[in-house]
């Protein structure tokens, strides 16, 4: 079916995939998106009576991000009723977006290769700095390697009775507390670190802490707050603001923590209806107070401009 | 003038040349395996095999779809649900893995220069409810999931109102709640993401049905010293779609994830032919079982937190999007199996067989009115409604990834992977699933479960 791959790969050293079948169709494929993609079609089909309106409940609220390594680029392309369906992005936002690194790893395996090994070592920069410190941990304790976890990250941690730890602008912090073993860990601030699900067992780690901030961490998603449980009987507060990738789903697995007092969740640019999503919250923790998630979301908004309310009947 | 230029690319090196007529729609004329289904099992199959091949770029596979817009496929039409909580191991580690697999599915299927996929996984996990009858069975499933890794809590009545007040204990005597790595997301996201990155990696599709296997057989004597009739299938016969027209495609290994169907795409290959208690008469026992789901609309209902709960009579429910609606049915006992001929609904079904167990169950389900249903099939194993995985005793190309009764779509990432280390290394590697093997069929071991939905 393909001796013209065959071909071509035993012509040059340089392994120039330029006219070749899979690069043509390759092209083909990203160019004409419309186009049944061997026998695939774009649209749910919906035939057998499932409900439109549950396709149309799944949008993405947030705007994808391409993995490639120039600015990311608003595709357009997953937005609408079966949008999740349409994975690749129409012709026109395609041609602007493309850049100079696109277009040749389309034709060069090498370049496609080099790409694809950046991408794999940002994504193993964030495994890294996620690893967990055992040897700490046996040595002082799981206050002390939870705090000097978050402190390599670049938060901040408060020891019960003591001040905040935070590292200064160079990242160095001091090794003081390595001689409070015994002190349980309060609140713990670790906003904006690129803290995800595997980085969290130095966190559940600290079973006493009182008070979690979370806010604009970029790999904190639904899948971290159903981990939040085992610190159930602890946390009074917890603050999730400006998190990218957490949505109402993950929101829902706040339900375990019945001695939260305070959750901040706004900016979350995830969540698909802010005002009912934080009507449905306070309503799963009534002893809590919920802040953010309103219409006021830090614009300002003119005298005519209603506020967003999507709260609908009130529920009972 | 463009159509001389279309001829002169043709002819040039990397242009499909083909001086008489178009055959682009056909599928090769030969693969190493052809994947009969395109389902999330089959592409499952296919992504592993392309990921653990050595080396890249080493086996062609072929995944023959005949139904390309998956109107009747169990995947699209599955509710979705994901959990640990069954009471055979290799079930729960093929959930583990799976779960594993969809937490990190932005890495696994990847594809440069595409958005990254979101599932949208409901982490809320499953609520079983267990009658004074079960509530022996279901602590020891806890313990047996515990052991493989599984985060489940055992709830009383007690603390089940507590920590849900709109749940009607009556009967109850106790409830096993996963916290994590349960939940329900959806299919066709992920039937989507492995779908294009199966594509980039270079698997090829066909639109179109297997209706013949052209095999040879070789008469062998085993080490006791009986005779068997090995058969090994040489080429695949794919009808195209809406036509006439067949494509004999020689290949080296055959894979069933053919779901529902997988029973006849067997009899093609003469599985089961033979005279009936012997190894050549068994059948692949998966037949197709229609189920129905209804999506109904209560306001008063149960909030955000609400986990799948699934109550002892059988019936299911769980909360889909923020707008207090719900999805649910109920497995219909043997003697009221729907007829599995077309996907219509019975909407009486609801009425006489979910609807009271719900009711009883919720109080606030009294006053729900149904918005839409639709009926999907199960690829159901009769034997013991446990999947099928592996090689055919006889048929020794033919792989089985079938008969998951309801669970495929949870299990097939897990599954997939076994069945590309069965076809690559000869044996399981990460999961060991030789108690899912087709020979149990004919030894009689049932491998069952002790709560099916």
């Amino acid at each position: 079916m393909s001796p013209q791959i065959e071909a071509c790969s035993a012509v040059s050293a340089f392994r120039v995939s330029v006219n070749t079948q899979e690069a043509r169709i390759k092209r083909q494929q990203k160019a004409s998106p419309t186009k049944a993609r061997d026998g695939i079609a774009d649209t749910h089909p919906l035939g057998v009576g499932k409900d439109r309106t549950l396709q149309a409940q799944r949008l993405l609220s947030h705007p994808p991000q391409s993995l490639h390594l120039v600015a990311p680029v608003w595709n357009g392309g997953t937005r609408g009723i079966g949008g999740l369906s349409r994975v690749v992005a129409p012709e026109g936002n395609q041609k602007k977006g493309r850049s100079l690194l696109q277009f040749l790893a389309d034709r060069f395996y090498d370049v496609e290769a080099l790409r694809d090994h950046l991408l794999r070592k940002q994504v193993s920069k964030v495994h890294q700095k996620n690893r967990p410190f055992n040897h700490i941990n046996q040595r002082y304790g799981p206050y002390v390697a939870g705090a000097y976890f978050i402190l390599k990250q670049g938060g901040a941690v408060r020891f019960q009775g003591r001040e905040w730890i935070r590292p200064n602008q160079r990242g160095h912090f001091s090794l003081d507390f390595l001689k409070l073993q015994a002190v349980p860990v309060e609140a713990v601030d670790a906003s904006g670190c690129a803290i995800n699900y595997q980085g969290l067992d130095s966190l559940l780690a600290l079973k006493e802490l009182q008070s979690l901030w979370l806010q604009r961490c970029p790999h904190v998603d639904d899948w971290c707050l159903s981990r939040l449980h085992p610190l159930a009987s602890s946390l009074q507060e917890l603050s999730l603001a400006g998190c990218p990738r957490v949505s109402e789903r993950g929101l829902a697995c706040l339900h375990h923590l019945w001695n939260l007092r305070r959750l901040d969740i706004s900016d979350l640019p995830a969540v698909s209806s802010p005002g009912l999503t934080r009507i449905l919250v306070e309503e799963m923790l009534p002893s809590c107070e919920v802040l953010g998630a309103d219409w006021a979301q830090g614009l300002k908004l003119g005298p005519e401009e209603q506020p967003r309310d999507t709260a609908g009947p009130t529920p009972a | 003038m463009s159509e001389i230029k279309k001829k002169i690319q043709s002819i040039l090196p990397g242009g499909d040349w083909n001086p008489l007529y178009d055959t682009s729609y056909l599928p090769p004329e030969g693969s190493d395996v052809v994947i009969v289904g395109g389902g999330v099992l089959g592409l499952s199959v296919a992504y592993w095999l392309k990921k653990l091949e050595k080396p890249r770029g080493a086996i062609r596979v072929l995944v023959v779809e005949r139904d390309h817009t998956y109107s009747r496929a169990s995947t699209v039409l599955s509710v979705g649900g994901i959990r640990q909580q069954f009471s055979v191991p290799e079930n729960v580690q093929l959930s583990l893995f799976s779960v594993d697999f969809l937490r990190n599915i932005n890495e696994y299927l990847a594809v440069a220069d595409d958005p990254p996929l979101d599932i949208q996984f409901n982490p809320s996990g499953y609520l079983l409810l267990a009658s004074e009858k079960g509530a022996a069975i279901m602590e020891n499933n806890v313990k047996v999931q515990r052991q493989e890794g599984a985060k489940v809590c055992l709830m009383s009545p007690e603390q089940l109102r507590n920590k849900f007040p709109w749940i009607n204990t009556e009967g109850v005597a106790l409830a096993s709640y996963g916290m994590e790595h349960e939940g329900w997301f959806d299919p066709w996201c992920l039937l989507q993401g492995l779908r294009r990155k199966v594509q980039s990696m270079g698997v090829l599709f066909c639109r179109g049905e297997v209706t013949r296997f052209v095999s040879s057989s070789n008469l062998m004597k085993t080490a006791s010293g009986e005779e068997v009739n090995l058969k090994r299938i040489h080429e695949v016969h794919v009808k195209i779609d809406q036509s006439l027209e067949y494509q004999p495609v020689e290949c080296a290994i055959v894979v069933n994830a053919a779901g529902a169907w997988s029973g006849q795409v067997a009899e093609l290959a003469g599985i089961g032919n033979g005279p009936p208690g012997t190894l050549q008469g068994t059948k692949l026992p998966v037949e197709l079982r229609k189920r129905y789901v209804y999506l109904w609309h209560c306001p008063q209902g149960p909030g955000l937190e609400t986990p799948f709960v699934i109550d002892p009579s059988g019936t299911y429910f769980r909360r889909e999007g923020l707008g207090h609606n719900y999805l649910g049915g109920c497995s219909p006992t043997e003697e009221e199996e729907p007829d599995p001929g077309n996907l219509e609904v019975d909407h009486d079904f609801f009425q006489d067989r979910v609807w009271p167990p719900l009711a009883q169950r919720v109080p606030a389900f009294e006053t729900l009115k149904v918005r839409s249903a639709w009926a999907g099939y199960y690829d159901y194993n009769t034997f013991d409604q446990n999947g099928v995985v592996g090689p055919h005793p006889l048929v020794i190309n033919m792989y089985f990834a079938t008969g998951f009764s309801g669970h495929g779509l949870q299990q097939a990432p897990a599954v997939g992977r076994a069945v590309a280390e069965m076809v690559l290394e000869g044996h399981f590697q990460t999961i060991n699933l030789s108690s899912f093997l087709f020979s149990r069929f004919y030894s009689g071991e049932k491998v069952q479960e002790h709560n099916i939905i």
